[in-house]
């Protein structure tokens, strides 16, 4: 292991990323941040700016409208970062399966830039925090 | 030759470069670690700053299309280069102060400037519009803060010029010598000048340069990687030099002998302390709000300041 990766694993800043989500699992995320789970002991941060990020929380279907936003916030992350699919609807588009305005699962919208994208899934709705830390640190530990 | 090694090994290895970032990022994670104590949190470990500095070191660098390039790229390292100098002179005085000139207390005011400065610099030659409206607070920001802390430092000098003995020159290193705090106008200058250090740190009442929420981390907003970690270095070296500066001028100085390394220490530890707990309690102001604040209220505290210092000094009043 690289001295790259292991910083990165210490130290993963996250940017939070709304691709149409009905705010269920925003509001998760933010609970991740109080004292209660208090993430800042394993270095993760919320920062306000995807090219401060090393991964990206995304939650939602990723609409037709968000799913140009999710392209290009991709591309402004620097590089090495992961995505991670933050509930039912990220994963695999959830109940919105088929809509008329849902461009495909956030997983499939950031394959369409890099095909090689680290992403991992948190499936729930909305999912624990709890289970947003374990997603976390097993996709820092194949890293 | 050998002087010019001795001065290169002060600007990069002890009190300059890697002494100060060392320092800087251990105190960067005090703020942390007290911010989270206060929210009742566990906070980050210790080697946390240090893991971010590395982390961006290895991160990619990303130059925004409609960047201006060398002026990105070369504003951190001015902004790096000002603080250093800062440090180095300050350093320099309070360990081995000598007869050689090794800058001042106008130096001092110039130097604090450059990283502010190159700050403005590199976020407008982003052409990011969040960018923009950081580099706008930020110039508005300086433009209030700056007035009152020299008006301070007039207060300090007021203050210590009678003290000096006839023949000798007043500087800084006269100064620390001396603790203009334990007077009303000298603990005015102190109160006031420890709010402009604040606004000078981008600490939260007055963070609108960087406004997380609202910005999304605004004059910073476009830098990554390894030039991001030279932001973060440049601030966590801040956070050593100002509060330093302020030890020196308002607290009678950071001594190097005995004991009075510790009470330095001390001293210097006091005024992180209350910077902190001024940015736990404080929700961020709005830009007029600050102006009027500095101008207004710290600018007519002082004002008030300078004529008590002057009126003590000619009837030889030291408490006032």
């Amino acid at each position: 292991m690289g001295w790259k990766t292991w910083s990165l694993k210490r130290s993963p800043w996250v940017f939070h990323v709304n691709a149409g989500a009905c705010n269920n699992c925003d509001i998760e995320i933010v609970d991740l941040l109080t004292p209660k789970f208090d993430v800042e002991r394993f270095g993760i941060k919320l920062v306000g700016s995807p090219r401060h990020a090393d991964a990206l929380l995304v939650t939602g279907v990723g609409t037709k409208q968000a799913a140009i936003r999710l392209r290009e916030i991709y591309r402004q992350t620097a590089k090495p970062c992961v995505v991670f699919c933050i509930g039912a609807c990220a994963c695999g588009t959830g109940i919105f399966q088929g809509g008329y305005h849902v461009a495909g699962p956030v997983d499939q919208i950031i394959k369409e830039v890099d095909p090689n994208a680290i992403i991992a899934y948190v499936p729930g709705c909305p999912p624990k925090p709890e289970a947003m830390i374990s997603g976390v640190v097993k996709a820092l530990s194949v890293l | 030759m050998t002087q010019g090694v001795q001065i290169l090994f002060w600007i990069i290895v002890f009190p300059g470069f890697l002494f100060t970032v060392f320092l800087g990022l251990l105190v960067s994670w005090v703020v942390r670690k007290v911010s989270a104590l206060v929210q009742y949190r566990v906070g980050p470990r210790l080697y946390q700053p240090f893991v971010d500095i590395l982390k961006l070191m290895g991160k990619e660098i990303l130059i925004p299309r409609d960047a201006h390039l060398a002026l990105f790229v070369a504003a951190p390292v001015a902004g790096l280069s000002g603080v250093l100098l800062l440090s180095t002179m300050l350093w320099r005085i309070s360990i081995a102060p000598s007869t050689e000139f090794v800058g001042d207390i106008i130096v001092a005011i110039y130097l604090m400037v450059l990283p502010s400065l190159a700050l403005i610099l590199g976020s407008s030659a982003s052409a990011s519009p969040h960018a923009a409206v950081g580099t706008s607070r930020e110039m508005k920001l300086i433009m209030s803060y700056e007035l009152p802390l020299v008006m301070a430092f007039i207060v300090v000098i007021i203050k210590t010029a009678g003290l000096v003995e006839p023949n000798h020159q007043l500087n800084l290193a006269a100064i620390a010598g001396h603790a203009p705090i334990l007077s009303i106008s000298g603990m005015t200058a102190f109160l006031v000048s420890l709010l402009c250090i604040q606004a000078k740190l981008g600490f939260v009442p007055f963070d609108l340069a960087e406004a997380e929420t609202e910005l999304g981390s605004g004059v910073l907003m476009e830098y990554s990687g390894a030039l991001l970690a030279v932001w973060k270095v440049v601030q966590a070296m801040m956070l050593v030099t100002l509060p330093l500066l302020l030890v020196m001028v308002f607290l009678g100085g950071f001594g190097t002998k005995g004991w009075s390394v510790v009470w330095g220490i001390a001293k210097y530890l006091l005024i992180v302390v209350i910077l902190i707990l001024i940015k736990n309690t404080n929700p961020r102001v709005r830009i007029d709000q600050a102006m009027r604040f500095f101008w207004l209220y710290c600018g007519s505290a002082l004002v008030i300041a300078i004529i008590l210092a002057t009126v003590g000094n000619y009837y030889g009043i030291r408490w006032l």
